[in-house]
Parts: structure tokens; C-alpha cells; sequence
């Protein structure tokens, strides 16, 4: 089974994109079995992958890579919904 | 006092006339408009007229149409997008939302990646100029209004800064009320420019208005506007046509001697004459005329006909001794047909401007302006007469145009109503009946800056075209029809 692949597209070292990343971080670790490779992309270092990817929203996250394509956008505070918008489905949970 | 705000010409035409200048460098313009009223078209001018006459490049953020579109649909206006593309003068931004992929969004986000981008675009192009369409996508595809609108306003904000010349794009609801449906004018644009498309009398009607335009003058109020595969955007600018009167004294000849004559040795060189009369009277004659005598002078003249076909003109010429078709092929001669029908009015000028500055003549005449008045909202005919008229002043070109009344004896028609005072003289031509005969008869109305005939003349019309006799003494209450014989005054003589 192919390695899941997300990109992360951020604007710089704020806050909010820390954030982001510890919230996808945090999804991945904790509800995820299988090894997911995160990518960040800082859009203000890497115009040209923000045009590639059409990144209007920061942070986006991009599933690439093994289909479905997805994406969502915003803090990414809410596990469940990230997880649901990027068509991923949590382990089940040890008791 | 404080310099008002420095503009910069946008190269789109009329449009410079009615912003006074153009638009601000480093400021935010909003297009609004009503689905249909040509936003994007506009939008896209304002770049492509940048490429073309300044060398300015510019960005074009799309967040509806795709690219692809984009490129194929403004080809019809000339404007080869994929051509600026490869030479560096044009970036897309294409934000327009992936099909099939929606984009959920969970918790605050910005609209960084957007800036950069734009920003990258404008970096790379060294682009001046920016447009972005339409605002109204990007609030449907990111439904939350706090965050856009802030975002919205950072954007603008930093795209000033670099010191591009921004127009953007919002959809209006209803042609008259609040300006965009999203408010976004109130939080970006310095300027705002509304768009109007609407139904005057069964006929679409294409507005201009200039609502706002920060820290400088501009003209007020709707102006119309066309939309033309040759020019793109096309806004006439009725206000700022300068109705100069005739300064000319250079007289030039009708065709005709007689009325040469009356006329104090002919028309001025840079008027404009309106001839009116009921059907039959022979105002395409007088026209024939205008056009055989200008040819005959070594003049360039240019004939629309808008009620016959050319053959029908060309025989009724040839029946007066006139040879259209030779004069044509001389090359001195042109005569365009069109069916009024076919166009809006806005439409007919645009074109017609465009012949005479093709075929540069030194008369034009419009037989008839009636048959395009039928056609058309008063406010845009008279808008047509106002524009025509300044247009051909402007080159000093001598206009004639014909004008038919409505009943057979007196009146006046609308068309007179409302242009008499934009031309500067007026043939009536009427018929009188007298004892049983319908005669006819000719009077200069008006004539600017000259002294002329005040007499009403009888005149016959012929195989060898129109003469011109003698004053009617014995008739009185011609023109408003209603022929009266005077007592003693040799009342028999007709």
C-alpha cells in the first residue's frame, strides 16, 4: 500500500500556521495507522507550487498523490471534520 | 488647493473622456454590474488596451471563468491573450474553483496564498496594471463574508503598495440600488464604475456610469456604450462632445445653384443640414444633389441610406441625370446600406464613425435619419444625432441628413423636435396644394452664420433634377398646413 502524501501550503512562520501544522500533525499521529507524508509548503518561499496547486486559502491541506485528490482549509482544529474532508478513515480506536 | 489625484489613461475608448483623464495609478476600481453587462469584457480591456497602447503589462485574476475560456472568448475582440502570454505582457491568475473538488473549510483561514501569488504574477510580468473577476466567485466559493472582506482589503491594500492600477470586478442584483451584493465596494474600491444593461423600449441599452472616482472629477451620470469585435468597449461620451458651432466661412456647394443661392452662395463648409419634408417631396433628391455637386467640386462623399436598396438609389439618380455607379467607381463616391433594424443605435454610430474615418470624406450625408429614429429609444436616437453631429464637426465635415415628416402638409416630425437645434440650418421642403394641384415648396428655416433667402420658393422636380423658382406671394399658412390664397394678390397666377 502506497504511502499517503499531504501537502501542507502555509503563508510563512505564523501562529496560525504553526497551528495548522500541529493540528495535521496531531490527526496523523494519533488517528492514522499507516505512514503519512507530510509536506509543508511555505507559499511565500514557493510561489510557483502555490500556482501549481491553485492555493487561494492558507493553510490548505492538498491529498496527492493516491486518490481521491482533496482539500481543506482553515486551522484544521477539528479532527473529525479533516479526517472526513480528506475522505481518510480513523483506526479504530484501542479500547 | 490640493492637486487633484493624477490619472493615468486607460486607452479605452470614451472611456478616458468621462473619468476626466483615466483612472488613478495605485487605486482600486470596482466594475459592478447586472449579469450580461459586460464586466469581464471590460475588465479585460482595461489590460489588453493597457498591452496595446502603453506597453503596460498586466495580471488577470479569474475566479470564474476558466483560462481556457478566457483566452478563446476575447480572441473575438482581437485580443490575443495566449500571444501576450508567451511575450511576458499578460499573467494568468487562475483562481477559479477545481471542478469536482470542493474545498471545506475548517476553523480561520487567510488569503495569503492568493496574495502571493498575485503578487509572484505581477513580480514576474513587471506588470502595471490588474484585474481581477469577479469578486462575487471568490464569496461563493469561500461563503464567509468577515474574513473576505478583511482579506479583501489587506490585498488591495498590498497590491497599492506595489503601485499597480487595480479594476475588479462585483455583481449587482438590480440595475439601480445597492451597488454590489456583497458590500465590497465599501471596503476596497476608491472608485466605483457601474454597468448597466437595460431594456429601454423592447431594445437592450448598455450603460456607463462613473458613481464615485476618490479625489478627482469626472464627468456624471450614464453614458452609453457599446461593445464592438473591432474595439472592444466603446463608451460614447455625450457631455464631453463639444457641439462647436459652425466657425467655417468657407461656403461649399448643395448640387444645386438655385438653392446655392438661397443659401447665401451655399452651406457652410463644417455644418450640419437638416432637410425635411413629407414622402415624395424629394429630400433623397436634394440628397443626390449634396452628393453629385460634392464629387463634381473634387470632394470625397459618403452616403448612408438607410431606406433604400442601392439599386433603388442608383436608379432614382440615374432618373435625375446622376451616374452613382460611375461616381462610385471613381472611388469619390461610397454608399453604404444598412437595414436600421440591424443594430442598436450605439451600434450604427460605432460603425459609422469607423467608415468615415476609413473613408475620410469631406460630406456625409444620412437618408434618412427618420428611418433610424423608428428604430429606437428617443434618448438613444437623440444621444446617435448629438454624437454624429460633434463627430463630423470635429473633422469639418460638411452633413446632410434627411428627415421625413409624418403628415403631407405642415408639422414636424420627432426626429426635427429634437435635433433642430444640433443642426445648424434647416430645408424644409412642403407640399401646397392650390386649386386642385399639389405643388411644392422649399423654405430655408435657420441657417447659422449666414444671412439666407427667407422667401418660400415653388419648385418642380424633373428629369434633369430639382429647380427652383419663385417666392409663393399669393399663398399664405404653408408651413403649418394649412394654404391659404391672399386677396388681391395675383392669387390666379398658379
Amino acid at each position: 500500500m502506497s504511502e499517503l502524501r499531504l501537502m501542507l501550503f502555509v503563508a510563512g512562520d505564523t501562529p496560525r500556521s504553526r497551528e495548522a501544522a500541529a493540528n495535521l500533525a496531531r490527526v496523523c499521529s494519533e488517528l492514522l495507522a499507516n505512514g503519512v507524508h507530510i509536506e509543508t509548503v511555505d507559499v511565500l518561499l514557493q510561489p510557483d507550487r502555490a500556482d501549481e496547486y491553485r492555493i487561494l486559502t492558507t493553510p490548505t491541506v492538498v491529498r496527492d498523490g493516491t486518490p481521491p485528490r482533496a482539500r481543506v482549509t482553515g486551522d484544521l482544529s477539528d479532527a473529525t471534520k479533516v479526517l472526513a474532508a480528506l475522505s481518510l478513515f480513523a483506526n479504530p480506536q484501542p479500547a | 488647493m490640493a492637486a487633484t489625484v493624477q490619472k493615468h489613461a486607460t486607452g479605452i475608448p470614451g472611456f478616458d473622456l468621462i473619468a476626466e483623464g483615466g483612472l488613478p495609478r495605485a487605486r482600486a476600481t470596482l466594475i459592478a454590474g447586472s449579469a450580461g453587462s459586460a464586466k469581464t469584457v471590460l475588465a479585460t480591456h482595461f489590460l489588453a488596451a493597457g498591452i496595446i497602447n502603453d506597453h503596460e503589462p498586466g495580471v488577470f485574476v479569474t475566479f470564474e471563468d476558466r483560462v481556457e475560456d478566457l483566452r478563446a472568448n476575447m480572441l473575438g475582440f482581437g485580443w490575443d491573450i495566449a500571444e501576450w502570454e508567451r511575450k511576458g505582457q499578460w499573467c494568468f491568475v487562475d483562481a477559479a474553483p477545481v471542478p469536482d473538488e470542493r474545498t471545506p473549510i475548517i476553523g480561520d483561514f487567510d488569503l495569503s496564498g492568493l496574495l502571493v501569488r498575485i503578487e509572484h504574477a505581477i513580480r514576474k510580468i513587471g506588470a502595471k496594471r490588474i484585474a481581477l473577476d469577479s469578486l462575487n466567485a471568490l464569496f461563493v466559493q469561500f461563503p464567509h463574508q468577515e474574513i473576505l472582506r478583511a482579506e479583501l482589503f489587506r490585498i488591495t491594500t498590498a497590491l497599492k503598495r506595489i503601485g499597480v492600477t487595480i479594476v475588479f470586478t462585483g455583481e449587482r442584483v438590480n440595475e439601480y440600488g445597492e451597488v454590489t451584493r456583497h458590500g465590497i465596494e465599501e471596503f476596497v474600491a476608491d472608485n466605483v464604475v457601474i454597468l448597466r444593461n437595460l431594456l429601454d423600449n423592447e431594445r437592450r441599452r448598455r450603460t456607463i456610469e462613473i458613481l464615485k472616482l476618490r479625489g478627482a472629477p469626472h464627468q456624471r451620470g450614464e453614458f452609453p456604450f457599446t461593445i464592438t469585435s473591432r474595439d472592444g468597449v466603446v463608451v460614447i461620451p455625450l457631455s464631453r462632445m463639444e457641439l462647436t458651432q459652425t466657425s467655417s466661412t468657407i461656403r461649399v456647394t448643395s448640387g444645386n445653384d438655385a438653392l446655392d443661392t438661397m443659401c447665401g452662395g451655399g452651406f457652410l463648409r463644417d455644418s450640419i443640414v437638416l432637410v425635411s419634408g413629407a414622402t415624395g417631396t424629394g429630400k433623397t433628391l436634394v440628397v443626390t444633389q449634396f452628393m453629385a455637386g460634392g464629387i463634381a467640386a473634387g470632394e470625397r462623399c459618403l452616403l448612408f441610406a438607410f431606406e433604400e436598396s442601392k439599386d433603388q438609389l442608383f436608379r432614382n439618380a440615374e432618373a435625375w441625370g446622376y451616374d452613382f455607379a460611375e461616381m462610385e467607381a471613381s472611388g469619390m463616391l461610397k454608399v453604404v446600406n444598412r437595414y436600421p433594424h440591424a443594430m442598436a443605435m450605439e451600434d450604427h454610430l460605432v460603425e459609422m464613425q469607423q467608415i468615415i474615418k476609413d473613408f475620410n470624406p469631406q460630406r456625409v450625408a444620412v437618408d434618412s435619419l427618420s428611418a433610424l429614429e423608428r428604430v429606437s429609444a428617443l434618448r438613444s436616437f437623440r444621444e446617435f444625432v448629438i454624437s454624429l453631429t460633434s463627430f463630423l464637426k470635429q473633422r469639418e465635415t460638411t452633413g446632410l441628413f434627411a428627415s421625413t415628416t409624418p403628415s403631407l402638409f405642415g408639422g414636424s416630425s420627432v426626429t426635427e423636435k429634437h435635433i433642430s437645434t444640433l443642426t445648424d440650418s434647416i430645408i424644409l421642403l412642403r407640399y401646397v396644394e392650390t386649386a386642385g394641384r399639389l405643388r411644392r415648396s422649399i423654405v430655408l428655416l435657420k441657417m447659422r452664420g449666414s444671412l439666407h433667402d427667407l422667401n418660400l420658393r415653388e419648385y418642380v422636380i424633373d428629369q434633369a433634377g430639382m429647380h427652383i423658382g419663385d417666392p409663393f406671394t399669393s399663398v399664405g399658412g404653408i408651413l403649418v398646413g394649412n394654404a391659404t390664397f391672399m386677396n388681391g394678390d395675383g392669387a390666379g397666377d398658379y
